[in-house]
Formats: structure tokens, C-alpha cells, sequence
């Protein structure tokens, strides 16, 4: 479960201060299927950071299924993303020179799990995104929607409780685009994963059943909750 | 996550960029095997030193006219009032002392040696019967020189393999006579071939009775004295001997110096470890420049990697995880280097002793290879740290918008 109060995240940039989030709450249930759509700047990025405990906020708290995340140093939070959190980007960020298989199966290096295990989870995944039979390809052999369900696979493999999707479906097009939304819901009623999609596309957003809106650092609509 | 995963991430990096990779490892593979080739070579010498040395005897002492300043407070008298060693020292010593088994007496210099129109120069060594017993030399045919032959001036000469083979060829030298500096030598003996040994080829010597020498080369004293100690293992009581017995003939004056064959081989091995020590030196600067090498790929590395690094940290690596991912990239690197550093070292020290065989044989250590792998692993290290802080330091979220 996410829990966030009042967060505000301040950059400094030179002598400006950035206020990227300016007082945020939200709470998110165990298997919720959302959507944080909003302009560029708005602040969505941000939040979405936060949520994935890439970064930490200037002020205010996150619980991340009862732990106080948003007190914890760069270590703690990189052993909070291995374990509860997988990203999917628009840009899919693969290794390139690894194979599909062993892309797939990063999380799990830093997770400490053994050679085998490894390669059976992450042969594992592969199949839940319908691509076992490319598990030995490397990406540049693979189409992008092939590189995204790889992505996706390598987000899933550790059983995360967040499944995170910023722009998924930018560098695709319209149709490959609709089998990865598929994919997603598919993904979060099977597993019971919380999908959090972000994205400026209100079409794409309107996919989930929540949809909360920012602007300007602020929340200013949370719809179908 | 554990090393042997670690060094198969670095092992594909370092695969991937094969060129890059090798010319990286080139600096250390020239400063290795740099290290290896010279300090192989310091070690060759020192062994060939140690050799000569043990090939004297080790009980072997030196006695020199004059009171070399070795061991501080010097002897204030000039050169004039310097008593020269005579041929009755040499009697002297040899009949008073049980700690002195022999004792030989030399005069060196140089001559022409004549057999009819065949003529060329050698030295010429003044001595008694002696020699023999003191330096561990043989004859190979005839006689040595004898007490009679010194005492009463004879003219003949014992001489080397080289000498004889070059002035008589394949007919026998025994019973001929040499013109030892216009002056007509019987050859009594040949000596068998021993070789180099303390500067002196001594198949290249012409023996001749000490008396002889005295006056051919117009002397008053000796040059040194052979002493052989009765006791191999401690050589004190010789040295005391020595000492007492010669101060006594120069009415109470040390102006006399005493080497011992392991004073040699101290002066030797200190000249010789410091040379190599300065040749470590020479070549741990291209392993110096090796390293900074690789610091420089590595920084290059880490950037294009950059977005690599934000995908691994946003999977949940840690900062130790990135910072030993790039740290034994480096090491392997160097280690690689190293490795082939040492085989080049090694190969061009063998080419180097079958090319030219005078040269002493360098001498592979097992110091030298541990120094040299220990560098290239302390290289790695050392210019290692910066850029793989540099990675582990990274923001992730900045490290994966990097174009």
C-alpha cells in the first residue's frame, strides 16, 4: 500500500528553487490499477520518483506497505526498489549487449539469487510476457514491443507489489501500444500487482480505472477511486 | 552479489570493446613487462657476480699495499711513507700463522708475449708456488711455477689454454720459449682452462716467478697478496693474524687493507641491488603511465555507461555493487595487462640471453613477478577508484535521462 502526506519536493537549480511538488497526499490499495496523467513540468515525473524511491522528498512522508521509506538513505532505498518496486520506461532501457534472458534476470543479481534460480525466474517472466522463445535474443534482434514485454518481464520478476510505468507506450506505435495496456491489465488482475501508469496522454490514462490528475506540484483531481 | 558474477559483467565489458580494451591494457602490459625485463636482468647480474665470487673460494682474502679509508678513520700518511708489501711479507705470513694455509704473493701488468712473428698482449702475473693451492687452479700439463724458480730468478712461465693455443697453436708449448716484453721465458707448464674469475681471465695469463715480475715491471712492492684461511667458516683469526703479523714488519703501521671474499660480494650485491632498485624504479613509471590509462578509459567508460548504471541502480543496485562492477573492470584490466606483460618480459629476457650469450643470463624472481602482478593489481586499484566512484555516485534518475 502507498501511503504519501503533504510531500514537497524542492530542487534547486543555480540559484532558483524548483518546487516540483508542493504538498501531495495519496493513497494507493494493494492492486489498484491507476493512472497519473498531466502536463509536462507538472510535477508527475516527480511523484512518480518518489513513489519508486529513485528519489526522496524535501518534506512530508511516504509509507511503502507500512515502511517509512521517505527517511531512508540511498542504500536501504535501492534494496526498497529491488524488492517492491519494477519499472517499465518509455525507452525501455535494456542492456544491450545482454540477452533477453539476462536482462530479465538483473533484478534478481542484486537480489543475491543464485545462477539457476536466476535463469528459471527470469525464463519465468519471459513466458507471463509471451516471449520464452526470444529469451536468447538480444535486444537489438527484438522489435519494440518485444523490448517493452522484456522490460516488463524484467520488472515482474521480483515480485514487486508496484508495478511502474512511466510512458510506456510512447515509443510505440498505437496498436503495439494497446497489447502493452492489455498486457498491463492482464498483468495487474492475474497477479494482483498495483499499476501506477504515467503519462500526459488522457486517452491512455482513461484506460485505469483511477485517474488522478496534476498540475503544477498540486493534485487536482483524483477520479473513480 | 557475489565476485565471480561481478568479474563476468566486467569480463563482457572488457569483451565488448576489444580494441579499446587492448590498447587500455597495453600501457600496463609495457610497464610489467618492463619491470620483469630489467629487474630480471639486475637479478642475472647479481647471480653472475655471486657466482664468479664463489667460483674464488670463500675463504679467500686480499691484502692490498696502503690503508683504504673502508671502514672510516683513514690513515693519515701520505703514499710516501706507505710501506710495500714484499715477497718476505708473504713468507712471513705464511710460516707464522695456523689460521693461514697459503699465502701467494701477485705483481700484475701487462706485456707482449712473442713466439717468433705471433705476438700479442697479455697479463703477466708474478707469483710463487703458491698460487695454485690459494685460487684453486690447476695444471693441465708440466709444472707449476716452484719455490726455486722465485728464489732464484728463473726465467720460465706457466701459461694459459688461450695464450698457448694462439702463440703455438696445435703443437705442444712445453719446452718452447716466449718473449715475455723482450725478455726469453721457458714454458715449464699450461694451465688448465678455469676462465674468468675476479676480472681476470686466467686462460689468458702468463705466470711468470714473482722475482721476475718485480724486476720486469720495475716494482718495489707487490700489488696484493693471496691469503687462503685455514678455517672456511670463520675467517677472523686469518684476519687477525694478518693484521698482527704485517703491522708488526711496518714498524706498527696499518698501511695495509685487508679484503675478505664476502667484503667483495657485500660491495657487489649493494651495487647490484641498487642498480636494480633504480631500474624498478625506471620502469614502475611506465607502469605509472599504464594506469593512468586505464583511469582515463575508465572514466570514458562510466560515461557511456552512464544510463546502463541508472537502469542497474533502478533495479536495486546498490553503491558498493556499481563502485566493485567498475573497480574489477580496472583490476582485470591491469590483471590482463599484467599477465601478458610478464610472458613479454620473460620471452624477450630469454631472447635477450640467446642472443647474446656473453651477457649474464637474466634471471626471472619469483619476487620480480609477484612485484610485478602486485603493481598491476595496486594500478588497477589505485586508478580504478576514481571512476568507479564517479559511477557509484551517479544519480540514478539524472543516470537514466543521460543521452
Amino acid at each position: 500500500m502507498i501511503e504519501i502526506e503533504d510531500v514537497k519536493k524542492v530542487y534547486t537549480m543555480g540559484a532558483e528553487k524548483v518546487h516540483a511538488l508542493r504538498g501531495v497526499s495519496l493513497t494507493v490499495e494493494d492492486g489498484a490499477h491507476m493512472s497519473i496523467v498531466g502536463p509536462s513540468g507538472s510535477g508527475k515525473s516527480t511523484l512518480m520518483n518518489v513513489i519508486g524511491c529513485l528519489d526522496s522528498p524535501t518534506s512530508g512522508t511516504y509509507r511503502l506497505d507500512g515502511e517509512l521509506v521517505s527517511e531512508m538513505g540511498d542504500d536501504a532505498l535501492a534494496t526498497v526498489r529491488n524488492r517492491k518496486i519494477g519499472f517499465v520506461f518509455q525507452t525501455f532501457n535494456l542492456l544491450p549487449r545482454q540477452s533477453a534472458v539476462e536482462n530479465v534476470a538483473l533484478p534478481l543479481l542484486y537480489a543475491g539469487t543464485g545462477r539457476r534460480e536466476r535463469k528459471e525466474r527470469a525464463l519465468a517472466a519471459l513466458s507471463k510476457v509471451d516471449l520464452a522463445n526470444r529469451a536468447n535474443h538480444k535486444p537489438s534482434e527484438l522489435s519494440g514491443g518485444q523490448r517493452q514485454r522484456v522490460a516488463i518481464a524484467r520488472a515482474l520478476v521480483n515480485n514487486p507489489s508496484i508495478l511502474l510505468a512511466d510512458e510506456p507506450t510512447g515509443n510505440l506505435d498505437q496498436e503495439v501500444g494497446r497489447e502493452i495496456i492489455k498486457l498491463f491489465e492482464k498483468l495487474n488482475a492475474d497477479s494482483g500487482v498495483t499499476l501506477v501508469l504515467v503519462t500526459h496522454d488522457r486517452a491512455l490514462a482513461s484506460t485505469a480505472p483511477r485517474q488522478v490528475e496534476i498540475v503544477d506540484g498540486h493534485i487536482v483531481s483524483d477520479t473513480g477511486r | 552479489m557475489d565476485m565471480l558474477e561481478q568479474t563476468q559483467v566486467a569480463l563482457d565489458s572488457i569483451k565488448s570493446n576489444k580494441l579499446r580494451s587492448f590498447l587500455t591494457t597495453l600501457g600496463v602490459i609495457i610497464g610489467v613487462a618492463s619491470v620483469i625485463l630489467l629487474v630480471s636482468i639486475g637479478e642475472g647480474l647479481k647471480t653472475y657476480l655471486t657466482d664468479i665470487f664463489a667460483g674464488m673460494g670463500s675463504n679467500l682474502l686480499f691484502v692490498t699495499p696502503g690503508k683504504r679509508n673502508t671502514k672510516g678513520g683513514g690513515h693519515g700518511g701520505a703514499l710516501s711513507t706507505v710501506h710495500k708489501l714484499t715477497v718476505d711479507d708473504a713468507r712471513a705470513l705464511g710460516q707464522r700463522s695456523y689460521n693461514i694455509m697459503g699465502v701467494a704473493p701477485r705483481v700484475v701488468g701487462g706485456a707482449a708475449i712473442e713466439n717468433g712473428s705471433l705476438s700479442r698482449d697479455s697479463v703477466v702475473l708474478g707469483t710463487d708456488e703458491q698460487y695454485l693451492k690459494v685460487h684453486n687452479l690447476k695444471v693441465a700439463s708440466g709444472r707449476f711455477l716452484l719455490k726455486e724458480d722465485s728464489d732464484g730468478r728463473r726465467r720460465v712461465a706457466v701459461i694459459g689454454q688461450t695464450i698457448a693455443k694462439e702463440l703455438f697453436g696445435d703443437t705442444s708449448a712445453l719446452g718452447r720459449t716466449v718473449k715475455v716484453s723482450d725478455t726469453r721465458f721457458r714454458i715449464v707448464g699450461i694451465m688448465r682452462p678455469k676462465g674468468q674469475s675476479l676480472g681476470i681471465d686466467y686462460d689468458e695469463v702468463v705466470f711468470i716467478p714473482v722475482t721476475c715480475a718485480l724486476d720486469m715491471f720495475n716494482q718495489e712492492g707487490l700489488s696484493s697478496l693471496s691469503i687462503k684461511a685455514a678455517n672456511p667458516t670463520n675467517l677472523q683469526p686469518a684476519i687477525s693474524d694478518i693484521r698482527q703479523i704485517l703491522k708488526h714488519r711496518h714498524n706498527n703501521r696499518e698501511d695495509f687493507t685487508i679484503i675478505s671474499q664476502a667484503d667483495l660480494l657485500a660491495t657487489a650485491n649493494r651495487i647490484t641491488s641498487t642498480m636494480t632498485l633504480v631500474l624498478l624504479g625506471i620502469a614502475s613509471i611506465s607502469l605509472l603511465v599504464g594506469g593512468i590509462g586505464i583511469m582515463n578509459i575508465m572514466l570514458v567508460s562510466v560515461r557511456e555507461r552512464t544510463r546502463e548504471i541508472g537502469v542497474r541502480k533502478a533495479v536495486g543496485a546498490r553503491r558498493m555493487d556499481i563502485m566493485i562492477q567498475f573497480l574489477i573492470e580496472s583490476i582485470v584490466i591491469s590483471l590482463i595487462g599484467g599477465a601478458i606483460g610478464l610472458l613479454l618480459g620473460a620471452l624477450i629476457s630469454l631472447g635477450i640471453s640467446s642472443a647474446v650469450p656473453e651477457f649474464p643470463p637474466p634471471k626471472i624472481t619469483l619476487w620480480a613477478v609477484m612485484v610485478a602482478f602486485g603493481f598491476s593489481v595496486a594500478v588497477g586499484i589505485f586508478f580504478g577508484v576514481a571512476p568507479a566512484k564517479k559511477a557509484a555516485d551517479l544519480d540514478p534518475i539524472s543516470a537514466l535521462r543521460y543521452e
